[in-house]
């Protein structure tokens, strides 16, 4: 599928969990935190959904702005994830997230 | 003057005696006047900020007017009633220990978190022990997500990543331990016809660190306004014990020690501090990067964090909204 594919669908999940009906508006680029969208506890909801949904798995190091704070690159994100072509941006991470702790 | 090189530690330097005089004046204004309260009830855990409400307090209405609340539970570091008997005995005011556990047992409290917890990890038993972390997110540009840290009875500790339902159902049951106090706190209010004075500082105030109707209630909440390198300040200056003003702040909630900063700050507090201030008063984030050792996009990541952090514990902050102005109320 397509990112584009993928924007309406993602919006949706958004609207429902987010914004419930409200007159808020908000575009396809706008950041969800900026914004005050999503909080740390959304970003979460956000993150079970993508991989309950899409049977993927988002990786610490693909919880970035970049892949999940708006719309568009939800969606995008979700496409390259699910094409395999070229994998969701991933940053330099310094922290550790080793498991056992 | 340019705010590069205004920028440092210094910022946030009070005339501890002077604000300290103004606090007093204050409270005793709340209390007495406002609120026609006798007096202060005061739930001490050990901790830095309850600490100086305790000593602002007992110096404001006077010491024999003051209640402080020792309220350990199970999952409490026994240095938190140590401490808190520690500051009872400086002041040499009236106090009382009141063990929440059976209150929480009650409530099953504990029953509810680790059914939550097990859903994350199947083999949680009462045995073991926990917190909840979030990552450091001034090192990488990443979102906080919390995880779950657990310690087996072999000692052996393993990290998860929260479900939403996990996570929202052992916070739902752990939150039972600040309300639990609060009623106690109240019970004495009613009792003694005092004011319950909270004790949150500037960093939690304003970024919703708190638990609604539970830590976050309170009649007056002296310290709201400052922040936390100026309460430790104010605790030098009115003489709270050196070992309470050297202690890690923690939330003393988990049965793993936990930090703050490891739970809800993402950074040390004295950088979330100055970024803070710097937020507050249009510092941008290159003159402020400088004074927390910080580059200016991890400055600005932090700025907006804490735009970010406000609008969503708004609701914490909300009084009951009225869907209606009743007259005469």
């Amino acid at each position: 599928m397509q990112t584009e594919s993928f924007v309406p669908l993602i919006r949706g999940f958004v609207t429902e969990n987010y914004v419930f009906g409200q007159e808020l508006t908000f575009t396809d680029s706008d950041s969800f935190l900026e914004s005050g969208i999503i909080d740390s506890t959304g970003v979460l909801q956000l993150v079970s959904y993508l991989e309950e949904t899409y049977g993927i798995t988002v990786e610490d190091d693909e919880l970035t702005p970049e892949n999940l704070d708006s719309v568009n690159s939800v969606a995008a994100y979700l496409s390259r994830k699910l094409n395999g072509s070229g994998e969701a941006v991933l940053h330099n991470i310094t922290g550790s997230t080793a498991r056992p702790a | 003057m340019t705010a590069a090189c205004a920028v440092s530690p210094e910022v946030l330097r009070i005339d501890p005696a002077r604000e300290a005089e103004r606090i007093l004046a204050g409270i005793r204004d709340v209390v007495f006047g406002r609120l026609k309260r006798k007096g202060a009830v005061i739930g001490i855990s050990g901790g830095i900020d309850s600490s100086v409400v305790a000593f602002l307090c007992a110096r404001a209405v006077g010491k024999e007017r003051i209640m402080l609340l020792l309220m350990p539970e199970a999952d409490s570091s026994p240095d938190s009633l140590r401490l808190g008997r520690m500051i009872a005995q400086s002041l040499d005011a009236p106090s009382t220990v009141e063990d929440i556990s059976p209150i929480l047992r009650g409530a099953r409290c504990y029953e509810r978190r680790d059914e939550a917890i097990r859903q994350v990890v199947s083999e949680y038993t009462e045995n073991y022990r926990c917190k909840i972390v979030l990552p450091n997110m001034v090192e990488a540009d990443r979102y906080a997500i919390f995880k779950l840290v657990v310690q087996a009875p072999n000692g052996v500790k393993t990290q998860v990543r929260l479900t939403p339902a996990a996570y929202l159902g052992i916070v739902a049951a752990t939150n039972f331990k600040q309300r639990a106090r609060k009623m106690l706190e109240y019970h004495y209010a009613d009792l003694l016809q005092y004011a319950v004075a909270g004790t949150p500082n500037r960093l939690e105030y304003d970024q919703g660190f708190f638990v609604k109707l539970g830590d976050g209630a309170a009649d007056l909440k002296p310290i709201a306004h400052l922040y936390k390198s100026q309460v430790y300040q104010l605790a030098e200056y009115l003489g709270v014990p050196e070992e309470i003003q050297r202690r890690p702040s923690t939330t003393d909630t988990y049965s793993l020690e936990q930090s703050q900063e490891e739970f809800y700050f993402s950074m040390p507090l004295a950088t979330m501090d100055l970024c803070l201030y710097g937020k507050n008063h249009g510092i941008a984030a290159a003159d402020m990067a400088p004074a927390v050792g910080l580059n200016e996009e991890q400055v600005s990541r932090v700025y907006t964090m804490i735009e970010s952090r406000r609008k969503a514990t708004h609701y914490l902050h909300a009084s009951p909204v009225l869907v209606e102005e009743v007259e005469g109320v």
